[in-house]
C-alpha cells in the first residue's frame, strides 16, 4: 500500500514513466489488445485488414452496439442488467420506419423525402425508447421486480411488438435524409472531417489546460509539464490519424460523378475525394462525450456510481435510488432508439430481425471494457473500446474466412478470458484502481 | 428550563407483528451526550433510524427545539442538522473520500457540474483537523483502514455543522488508539454545544462518555438514568432484567414488581 502524496510543497517524484503520465493502465491494456488484433489480422489477410476501407467499415459496424454499450455501463454499474436492448432497438426501428414511410408521407400528406420527415421520425423513435425504458425502470425501481426478469420479459415483448406493428414486413427504403445516419451514405467529406479534427484537438487541449489550472488553484500536485505535453501530443496524433484514415477511403469515381450531378455540377477531371467521418460515428463520439460528462461531472453520475457501490449508503445519503433506476433505464431506452437510427439507416430499411443478439454484444462490450457486474465500476470509453475489440475480432475472422460457428466460439471465449484478465488485474493492483 | 434539542415522544415502529419500538419517549439537550443501551434487537437502532429519517415511523412525534418536526426521509433529517454515523459506516466503497463526504450534497460550480477539485480541497481541510495522518484522497474508501473510514464518516457529520449527532456504535470497528480519538472528538463536539445520541454496547464507555443513558428492552424503554448516579452493575441489571435502580426514572418497560 502506498500513500498518494498530498503535500503541495514538494512535487512527488514519479515512480516511473507511466505513473508520471497518470494514465489508466487498463485503458493501455485495451488499446494494446486492439492493436494486437489489428496486426494479427493484417498479417493473416496480407494487409487487407488495415486498409482505410476496412477500418472505415469497422467504425460504422461498431457504432450501433457502442452507442448502446455506453448506456449499459450505467445499467450494470447500478447492479442491474438489460436484456431487452436488441428488442427495444427493433421496436424503435419499427416505429421510425412506419413514421417515415407511412405516417408522415401519407397521413400528414408530406410526400416522400420531405425535409420534416427525418426529424419527426427521430423524435418518435427517441420518445418510444424513452417511454419504454422508463417503464421498465419503474417496474424495477418502484415495484422491485428484478431487472433480469423485467428485461427478459422485455426481450420477448418488444421484439414481437415490432413484429406486430409491421406485421412482419420489411419496411423500406427509408427516407433519404434519415439514411444519412447509416454510415457510407452520410459522411462529412474531407474538409469538414479536418475541421472536426481541429475542433476536437482544440477541445481536448482546453480540457487538459483547464484541469491543470484547477489543480494549481487548489494547490494539488500536478503532472510534470513534459507529461502533459506528451499526453496532448498523443491525443492530437490519435485524432489526426483517425481522421486521416477515414479521409483516405476514397469515394468511387462513378459515385462521385452522381454526387456532382445531383448538385447540378460536372465532376472536374482528376478530382478525388475521401469519405471522411461518417455521421453515425460522429453521433457515437458526441454520445461518448455527453455520457462521460454525465458519469464524471454531474450529480446524476455520482449517484449512479454511489448506488452501485453501496445502495444502502446511497439511500441513507438521501439519494432516491428508485427514481435513479428509472432514469438509468430511460437513458438506456433513448440510446437504444439512437442505435436503432444508426442500425436501420445503415441497412436502408427496417427488417424484422434488426438488432437480434445485440443485447449480448452490448453486455459483452461493457464487460470487456471493464464494467464490473457486481456494480460500482465501469467507464464509458472502456465499453466503446470493448465494442470495437469485439467487432474487429468478428470482422477480422470473417475476412480470414473463419466459419460462422467458429467465429462465435472465439468471441465467446474472448469474453470469458477478458473478464478473467480483469479479475487478475484488479487483484494485482488491489485498491489502486 | 429551555426546550430540549430533540424530543421523541411515543415513538412506535412495528415489523410485521413485532413491535420493534413500543411507545418510547426520550430527549436530548444541547451539549449533552445521551446513551441508548440495550441488547441486540432491543430497538435502539430502529429508534435512531426514525430520527435520522432512514425508517418511516408508525407513530409518535419528533420535536426539535420544542417545535414539531416532519422527518420522513434522510434529506429531511439533514435539513434539521441531524447527522448520523452508522455502525457499518454507510460509505460507498467504490468512491473516494471527498465523494463520500459530499454524497447527496455535492458542491457544484456555476455551470452546475460537480466541482471535484473544490470538494477535495474541503475534504483535505476537514480531515487535516480530524485525522492529520489521513493521506489517501484518491483511492476508493474500500482501500482504507477502519479508522480512516471512520474519519470520513465523522468528517461528514462535522463538515455540515451537525447540531444533533447520532452515533451508532462508533468504535465497534476500531482499535484502541482510534477509539481514544473518537472519545476525544465526542468531548470536543459536546463542548461546542452539539447534542449526541450514542448507541453503544460497552457499558464502561457509556459511563465514561455519556451524561445520561436510556436503556431499552424488547422495544420498550426500561428507564433513564444519570450515569454518575448509578453503577455499571445497575445499568447491567436494567439491560438484562429490566430492573430499575431507585434513582432512575422508570419507563413503560421497567420490571413492575421490582
Amino acid at each position: 500500500m502506498t500513500d498518494t502524496p498530498t503535500a503541495a510543497s514538494a512535487p512527488p517524484k514519479p515512480r516511473n514513466f507511466f505513473s508520471a503520465l497518470e494514465v489508466d493502465t487498463r485503458l493501455l491494456g485495451m488499446i494494446g489488445a486492439f492493436v494486437v488484433i489489428c496486426l494479427v489480422f493484417n498479417f493473416l489477410t496480407d494487409g487487407r485488414f488495415m486498409t482505410p476501407r476496412n477500418l472505415f467499415n469497422l467504425t460504422i459496424q461498431t457504432a450501433s452496439v457502442a452507442i448502446m454499450a455506453t448506456g449499459m455501463v450505467f445499467v450494470i454499474v447500478t447492479r442491474n442488467i438489460d436484456l431487452s436492448v436488441g428488442s427495444l432497438l427493433a421496436t424503435c426501428s419499427a416505429m421510425m420506419a412506419m413514421t417515415q414511410t407511412w405516417f408522415v408521407p401519407d397521413w400528414l400528406g408530406f410526400g416522400l423525402n420531405n425535409p420534416a420527415t427525418m426529424p419527426i421520425a427521430v423524435l418518435v423513435g427517441i420518445l418510444t425508447g424513452l417511454v419504454i425504458g422508463a417503464l421498465q425502470g419503474w417496474l424495477i425501481g418502484y415495484l422491485a421486480i428484478p431487472a433480469f426478469i423485467v428485461t427478459l420479459g422485455g426481450f420477448l415483448i418488444w421484439r414481437n411488438v415490432a413484429w406486430h406493428l409491421t406485421k412482419g414486413q420489411t419496411i423500406g427504403p427509408l427516407d433519404e435524409n434519415f439514411q444519412l445516419f447509416g454510415g457510407i451514405n452520410g459522411t462529412l467529406g474531407e474538409t469538414w472531417s479536418w475541421a472536426f479534427a481541429a475542433l476536437a484537438i482544440a477541445g481536448s487541449f482546453y480540457a487538459l489546460i483547464q484541469s491543470r489550472r484547477t489543480k494549481i488553484a487548489h494547490e494539488f500536485p500536478v503532472k510534470p509539464v513534459w507529461a502533459e505535453a506528451l499526453i496532448g501530443a498523443i491525443i492530437a496524433a490519435t485524432i489526426l490519424g483517425f481522421v486521416a484514415i477515414l479521409n483516405a477511403y476514397q469515394i468511387p469515381t462513378a459515385r462521385l460523378q452522381r454526387m456532382y450531378e445531383a448538385r447540378g455540377e460536372v465532376l472536374p477531371e482528376g478530382v478525388i475525394e475521401g469519405y471522411g467521418l461518417p455521421i453515425s460515428v460522429l453521433v457515437l463520439i458526441l454520445i461518448v462525450i455527453v455520457m462521460t460528462i454525465v458519469a464524471r461531472r454531474t450529480r446524476l453520475g455520482r449517484y449512479i456510481f454511489a448506488t452501485g457501490g453501496n445502495p444502502e449508503a446511497a439511500a441513507l445519503a438521501g439519494i432516491n435510488t428508485r427514481l435513479l433506476t428509472v432514469k438509468v433505464f430511460a437513458i438506456m431506452g433513448m440510446l437504444c432508439a439512437i442505435a436503432a437510427i444508426v442500425a436501420s439507416s445503415r441497412q436502408t430499411f427496417h427488417s424484422n430481425d434488426i438488432g437480434t443478439l445485440d443485447e449480448l454484444r452490448v453486455i459483452a462490450a461493457a464487460v470487456i471494457g471493464g464494467t464490473a457486474l457486481a456494480g460500482g465500476m465501469g467507464t464509458i470509453y472502456g465499453a466503446v473500446l470493448g465494442a470495437l475489440i469485439m467487432q474487429s475480432l468478428q470482422s477480422g475472422m470473417a475476412m480470414v474466412g473463419v466459419d460462422a460457428p467458429y467465429q462465435n466460439m472465439v468471441v465467446g471465449s474472448v469474453l470469458v478470458l477478458a473478464v478473467y484478465l480483469d479479475i487478475l488485474y484488479r487483484r494485482r493492483t488491489g485498491d489502486r484502481t | 428550563m429551555t426546550a430540549p434539542l430533540v424530543e421523541m415522544r411515543d415513538m412506535v415502529k412495528s415489523f410485521g407483528g413485532i413491535k420493534a419500538v413500543d411507545h418510547v419517549t426520550i430527549d436530548l439537550y444541547p451539549g449533552e451526550v445521551v446513551g441508548v443501551l440495550g441488547h441486540n434487537g432491543a430497538g435502539k437502532s430502529v429508534l435512531m433510524k426514525m430520527l435520522s429519517g432512514a425508517l418511516p415511523r408508525d407513530g409518535g412525534e419528533i420535536y426539535i427545539n420544542g417545535e414539531k418536526a416532519e422527518i420522513n426521509n434522510p434529506r429531511d433529517a439533514r435539513n434539521y442538522k441531524i447527522e448520523t454515523i452508522y455502525q457499518y459506516l454507510a460509505l460507498a466503497d467504490n468512491l473516494d473520500a471527498a465523494s463520500n463526504l459530499f454524497l447527496g450534497r455535492e458542491l457544484v460550480n456555476q455551470t452546475g457540474f460537480v466541482d471535484d477539485a473544490l470538494m477535495e480541497a474541503e475534504t483535505r481541510k476537514i480531515l487535516a483537523r480530524l485525522n492529520p495522518n489521513f493521506r489517501r484522497f484518491h483511492t476508493p474508501v474500500s482501500g482504507l483502514s477502519g479508522g480512516q473510514r471512520q474519519s470520513v464518516a465523522i468528517a461528514r457529520a462535522v463538515y455540515f455543522n451537525a447540531k444533533i449527532l447520532i452515533m451508532d456504535e462508533p468504535t465497534a470497528a476500531l482499535g484502541v488508539q482510534e477509539t481514544q480519538m473518537v472519545a476525544e472528538l465526542i468531548e470536543q463536539l459536546k463542548s461546542e454545544g452539539i447534542g449526541i445520541l450514542l448507541i453503544d454496547h460497552d457499558i464502561h464507555q457509556v459511563k465514561m462518555l455519556c451524561d445520561r443513558a436510556n436503556v431499552m428492552k424488547n422495544g420498550q424503554l426500561v428507564g433513564t438514568v444519570k450515569v454518575d448516579e448509578v453503577s455499571e452493575d445497575d445499568m447491567l441489571g436494567m439491560i438484562i432484567a429490566g430492573k430499575c435502580p431507585p434513582n432512575a426514572i422508570p419507563g413503560p418497560g421497567a420490571l413492575q414488581n421490582a
